[in-house]
C-alpha cells in the first residue's frame, strides 16, 4: 500500500541523502545528521498539527484561513495565563477546551455572513481577523517576549548514537497523538461521518437533515485545538510573543499546499517532511544557512504551486475556475 | 387534507424567475407526477419544497407552513429529496452513505429493509459511492432516502442517464414502496410514459406554471400531453 | 444633472482638490508653529506616497481581481532601488558596501530622477512576476504573494553587500534641486504630490479605456471574458507590471522622504495592512485609494516602522480596531469608503433627477 511503500522510500532517501553529504560535507557525522532528522521531525510535526487545521478548514468550507496562526497565538497566551495558577497539563486540557469554544465562535459569528461570497471577501476577511487577533493578543498581555514552559525536559538521550533531546521526543508524540485521536475520531464516530460527509457535500447534507451549520463550527472548533496544541508546542523553542505563530503558519501554509491542501493525510506527511528538509537545508547548505531557512519553505510554496498544485496527495487544486 | 400543498409559489435565481405562481397538492399515498420540459421549473419545484430556493408563496406540509424554512428542518419533518444528480456523497462509502440517511445512526431494521429491496448493497458496502455505475447510484439515493422512514418522497429525474431495463427497475421499485408501505410520492420525470404508469395523477408545467393537470388517464388522452410529451 | 453636468462636477471636484493640496502647505504655516507645520506637512507627504502605492494595488486586486499580499515587498524593492541609485557607487562605497560590478549602478544621481527609474525597474520585475501568478489564482496568488512579502526582509537582509544588510542604506539628505527657492520640507510634499497626480491620471486613463475594461472582464468572470475574445495574459501581467510600477514610485518617495532604508521598514505586515487599507478605501475605485491612504496614515498605528507586529505596546489597540473595521467593511460594505460615498452620491443624484422630473414642464 502507498503508506508502506512510501515510508520505506522515506529511509531510503534518508539514507541515501545520508550518504551524499558523507561524501560532500567534511564535518558530516553520522550523529549529528541524526540529530538534525529528529528535530526536524519535532518542528515538523508542529507544522503538520497547524496545516491539518487549515487543511480541515479548508475541506469542510473551501476557505483558507490565515488567521489560524493567530488563532493558534491566542490560545497559547490564554495556556500561558492559566499556567500562573494550575499545574502544567490541567491548564493545558483547558485551553484545549476554551480553543474549541473560541473557533466555534469565530465560524458562527465572523465566518458565517460571508460564507457564500466571492472568495477574495473571505480572504479579506480572515485577514481582517489576523490583524485584529495580532493587535489583541499585544493588547491584552502586553508585547514583551515571555517564557512559556515545556512540560518535557531538555535532557538528552541517546539512541543508537544519535543524541535526542526528551522535548523533541514529547513534542512529536504529543502532536502525532492529537493528530491520531483526531484521525479516530472523523472515522469511528457518527459526528464525525456527518462532518466527513458535510465537507462532501453541504447541500446533499442539509437534505439530509444534517445541520451544516453546527458541523461547519464544529469543524473550526476542532481547528482551532489542533492549532493551540501547535502553539503550546511551539512557545517553549520559539518564546512567546504576539508573532509566535505568524512564521509557523508561513510553514504551515507551505507545508499543506506540499502535501495537498484538501488532504489531512498530505498535511501531516507534508509538516514532516518540509520540517526535515528545512532543518536539513539549513544544516547543510551553507548559501541557506541560519537566515534563509523561511525563503527556502517559500520556495517549496511556490515550486509546488507552479508544478503540481494538488500536492502530494490532494485532488482539489488551491484555486476556483 | 392534502399531505402537500403549494400555494402560487413563486422563485427565482437572482433576477430571473423560475416559477411564476404554482399550485399543487400531493394527498397521503398518492404517487403525482410532475412533468414538463426542460427549463419548465420541475427541479426548482422540489428546491422549493425542499428550502434550497427562496420563494414566495405558500408551501403547507400537513398543513404545516414550511416555506422559508430552513433545509434541514424541512428534512427533519420528514420530507426526503433525492436530487438532481443524486446528491451523494463521493468520497464515502455505500454504507456510509447509507447511515447518511439516518443522520448517522441507522437502525437494524431500517438496514435490513433497504436491502431488502437492494440486496447488492450489503455486498459492495465498502465500495467508495463514486465509484458505483449510475443505475447503482440511483437506487443507492433512493435506499438512502428510505432509511429516514420519509413521509414524503420527492425524487427528481430519476430516469436521467439511465437504461430503460435500469428504468422499469427503479419504478418498478417505486410503486410497490407505495402500494405496499403507503409511501407518498412526487416524482419530476421528463420521461412521461413512465412516469404516468406509475402515477396516479400528475402535473405538467410549462414556463414556471401549470399548464395541465389531472389524473394519469385524462392526460395521457391530453392531446397537448400526447403531442409534447408523450410523442403519439 | 445630465451625464455632461455630472461628469463636469467630476473634474472640477478633482480641481478644485488639486488646488487644495497645493495650497496646503501654505496654510499649515499660517495657522500653526513652524514644528507643528512641518510635521503636519510631513504627514500629508506620506499621505501622497501611500496613496500612490495604494492606487497600483488599487488597480491589481480591485479592477484586475489579483489579490496581493505581496504590495508591501515592491515598495521595498522601489525604495532600495532609488537609495542605490541616488548615492551612487561611489556613495555606497562609503558605506562599506560593494555591489557587484555587474550591475549598473551609475555614480549617483539626483534624487528626483530615481523616482521614475524605481518605478520602471520595479515595473520590469513585477512583469516577470505576472508570469507565473498566471498559473495561481485567488487563494494560491494570495499565499504566493504572502510568500514574497515574507521573504523580502529577509533576503534584502541576506545580500548585505548590495543592500546595506540590516544595518540599511542612509541616503543624503534631500535638498532642493535646481537651486529653487523652497524650503525641503515644501519640495519633498509637491514633490510626492505630482508624482501622486502623474501616476493618478495614467491610472484614470488606463483604466477608462479598453484596458480596464479588460480586466474589469477579467475580474468579474475569467471564462466570459476570455470568450469575449480578451487575452488574459497580457492584461493580468500588465496589471502586475502597472501596480509594482506604481508601487516602486512610492517607494522611491519614502527613500527620499525618510532618507533611509532598512528591510525592517517593509515586513510582511506592510503588504497586509496595504491590502486592508485598499479594501476599506474601497477597492475598484481610484478615489478609495486615497481613502486608504488617509487611513493609513491617521489612523494612530502608524509609528516609525508599519504597525502590527511591532513591540510598541500602545499601538496595539487600534490594530485591532482595523481589523475589526476590516471585517465589518466586508461583511456590510464592501465597497468600502469610496463604495458609501459612491451610494449616497447615487441618491443625491436620484433625488436631484426625481425633483426635476416632479416639475411640472421638465
Amino acid at each position: 500500500m502507498l503508506g508502506v511503500g512510501g515510508i520505506v522510500a522515506a529511509i531510503l532517501a534518508v539514507l541515501l541523502i545520508g550518504l551524499l553529504l558523507a561524501q560532500t560535507e567534511d564535518e558530516f557525522t553520522w550523529g549529528a545528521y541524526g540529530q538534525q532528522i529528529a528535530s526536524g521531525l519535532s518542528q515538523g510535526a508542529i507544522f503538520a498539527s497547524l496545516a491539518l487545521a487549515l487543511v480541515l478548514i479548508y475541506r469542510a468550507t473551501d476557505i483558507l484561513n490565515f488567521a489560524q496562526g493567530e488563532m493558534a497565538t491566542f490560545t497559547t497566551y490564554i495556556a500561558w495565563s492559566l499556567m500562573n495558577h494550575m499545574p502544567y497539563w490541567p491548564a493545558f486540557a483547558l485551553t484545549l477546551g476554551i480553543a474549541f469554544v473560541f473557533g466555534a465562535a469565530v465560524e458562527r459569528t465572523i465566518i458565517r455572513p460571508v460564507e457564500h461570497r466571492p472568495e477574495i471577501v473571505v480572504v479579506i476577511v480572515t485577514i481582517g481577523l489576523l490583524i485584529a487577533l495580532n493587535g489583541l493578543t499585544g493588547w491584552l498581555w502586553g508585547a514583551e517576549v515571555k517564557p512559556f514552559d515545556s512540560p518535557f525536559s531538555l535532557r538528552a538521550i541517546d539512541i543508537g548514537g544519535v543524541t535526542v533531546t526528551v522535548q523533541d521526543i514529547g513534542v512529536f508524540c504529543v502532536c502525532l497523538v492529537t493528530v491520531a485521536l483526531l484521525w479516530a475520531f472523523f472515522r469511528f464516530t457518527t459526528l464525525g461521518l456527518t462532518m466527513r460527509a458535510v465537507a462532501n457535500s453541504q447541500d446533499a447534507s442539509r437534505l439530509l437533515g444534517v445541520r451544516v451549520g453546527w458541523m461547519l463550527a464544529l469543524g473550526w472548533g476542532l481547528a482551532a485545538v489542533l492549532g493551540a496544541v501547535a502553539g503550546m508546542m511551539a512557545a517553549p523553542t520559539l518564546f512567546l510573543d504576539p508573532n509566535l505563530m505568524l512564521v509557523v503558519l508561513i510553514y504551515s501554509f507551505a507545508a499543506a499546499v506540499l502535501g495537498g491542501i484538501d488532504s489531512p493525510l498530505g498535511a501531516v506527511v507534508g509538516g514532516l517532511l518540509l520540517g526535515v528538509i528545512i532543518n536539513l537545508l539549513g544544516t547543510y547548505v551553507d548559501f541557506i544557512g541560519g537566515e534563509l531557512r523561511l525563503p527556502s519553505a517559500l520556495a517549496v510554496l511556490l515550486i509546488v504551486l507552479l508544478i503540481r498544485p494538488q500536492g502530494l496527495f490532494g485532488h482539489r487544486v488551491v484555486r476556483r475556475v | 387534507m392534502p399531505l402537500l400543498e403549494l400555494k402560487d409559489v413563486r422563485a427565482r435565481y437572482g433576477p430571473i424567475r423560475a416559477l411564476h405562481g404554482v399550485s399543487l397538492t400531493v394527498d397521503k399515498g398518492e404517487v403525482v407526477a410532475l412533468l414538463g420540459a426542460n427549463g419548465a421549473g420541475k427541479t426548482t419545484t422540489l428546491r422549493s419544497v425542499s428550502s434550497m430556493t427562496r420563494t414566495s408563496g405558500d408551501i403547507l406540509f400537513d398543513n404545516r407552513k414550511i416555506a422559508r424554512r430552513s433545509p434541514e428542518f424541512v428534512a427533519r419533518l420528514g420530507i426526503a429529496h433525492v436530487p438532481e444528480g443524486r446528491g451523494l456523497f463521493p468520497e464515502l462509502t455505500v454504507w456510509e452513505n447509507l447511515r447518511m440517511g439516518a443522520r448517522g445512526k441507522l437502525g437494524w431494521e431500517d438496514a435490513e429493509r433497504v436491502v431488502a429491496y437492494f440486496p447488492w448493497i450489503e455486498r459492495r458496502r465498502d465500495q467508495q459511492a463514486a465509484t458505483l455505475s449510475g443505475g447503482e447510484q440511483q437506487m443507492l439515493a433512493l435506499g438512502r432516502a428510505l432509511v429516514s422512514r420519509p413521509r414524503l418522497l420527492m425524487l427528481d429525474e430519476p430516469s436521467l442517464g439511465l437504461a430503460p431495463t435500469v428504468v422499469a427497475e427503479l419504478f418498478a421499485i417505486v410503486r410497490r414502496l407505495n402500494e405496499d408501505e403507503g409511501l407518498t410520492v412526487l416524482v419530476v420525470e421528463q420521461n412521461a410514459t413512465i412516469a404516468l404508469e406509475v402515477a396516479a395523477r400528475a402535473y405538467v408545467l410549462e414556463v414556471g406554471k401549470v399548464a395541465v393537470e389531472g389524473t394519469s388517464d385524462e392526460l395521457r388522452r391530453h392531446e397537448g400531453v400526447r403531442k409534447s410529451y408523450l410523442g403519439y | 444633472m445630465s451625464r455632461h453636468g455630472w461628469t463636469a462636477a467630476k473634474v472640477l471636484g478633482v480641481a478644485a482638490f488639486a488646488v487644495f493640496v497645493a495650497l496646503l502647505p501654505r496654510i499649515f504655516d499660517a495657522r500653526l508653529g513652524p514644528e507643528s507645520a512641518e510635521f503636519r506637512t510631513g504627514q500629508f507627504t506620506l499621505v501622497a506616497i501611500w496613496f500612490a502605492a495604494l492606487l497600483g494595488l488599487n488597480i491589481l486586486t480591485g479592477y484586475s481581481g489579483q489579490i496581493s499580499l505581496g504590495h508591501g515587498a515592491f515598495v521595498g524593492l522601489g525604495a532600495y532601488v532609488a537609495a542605490i541609485l541616488s548615492l551612487g557607487r561611489p556613495g555606497l562605497e562609503l558605506y562599506m558596501l560593494d555591489p557587484p560590478s555587474w550591475l549598473p549602478i551609475g555614480d549617483g544621481m539626483r534624487p528626483v530622477f530615481t523616482i521614475p527609474l524605481a518605478a520602471l525597474v520595479t515595473g520590469l520585475i513585477g512583469l516577470l512576476f505576472g508570469f507565473p501568478a498566471l498559473r495561481l489564482g485567488g487563494v494560491s496568488l494570495a499565499l504566493a504573494t504572502l510568500a514574497v512579502a515574507v521573504s523580502f526582509p529577509i533576503i534584502m537582509k541576506r545580500f548585505e553587500t548590495v543592500t546595506g544588510g540590516g544595518g540599511g542604506i542612509n541616503l543624503n539628505l534631500p535638498e532642493t534641486p535646481f537651486g529653487w527657492d523652497i524650503s525641503t520640507r515644501h519640495w519633498l510634499y509637491y514633490e510626492a504630490w505630482v508624482t501622486a497626480g502623474v501616476l493618478l491620471l495614467i491610472g484614470w486613463l488606463l483604466t477608462r479605456g479598453r484596458v480596464g475594461r479588460a480586466w474589469r472582464a477579467l475580474r468579474d468572470g475569467e471564462v466570459a471574458a476570455i470568450s469575449s475574445g480578451v487575452n488574459p495574459a497580457l492584461y493580468k501581467t500588465l496589471a502586475f507590471g502597472v501596480s509594482s510600477a506604481f508601487a516602486g514610485a512610492a517607494g522611491a518617495l519614502l527613500a527620499i522622504e525618510v532618507a533611509y532604508v532598512n528591510p525592517d521598514t517593509f515586513p510582511v505586515s506592510l503588504s497586509i495592512l496595504l491590502l486592508a487599507s485598499a479594501v476599506i478605501g474601497g477597492l475598484g475605485s481610484l478615489v478609495g485609494a486615497l481613502f486608504g491612504a488617509l487611513l493609513y496614515v491617521f489612523l494612530p498605528i502608524y509609528s516609525e516602522k508599519p504597525p502590527i507586529f511591532s513591540f510598541d505596546f500602545a499601538d496595539q489597540a487600534p490594530s485591532v480596531v482595523f481589523g475589526v473595521v476590516l471585517i465589518v467593511i466586508m461583511v456590510l460594505l464592501p465597497g468600502g469608503i469610496a463604495g458609501l460615498v459612491k451610494r449616497l452620491s447615487a441618491l443625491v443624484r436620484g433625488g436631484w433627477a426625481a425633483r426635476r422630473t416632479s416639475q411640472p414642464g421638465a
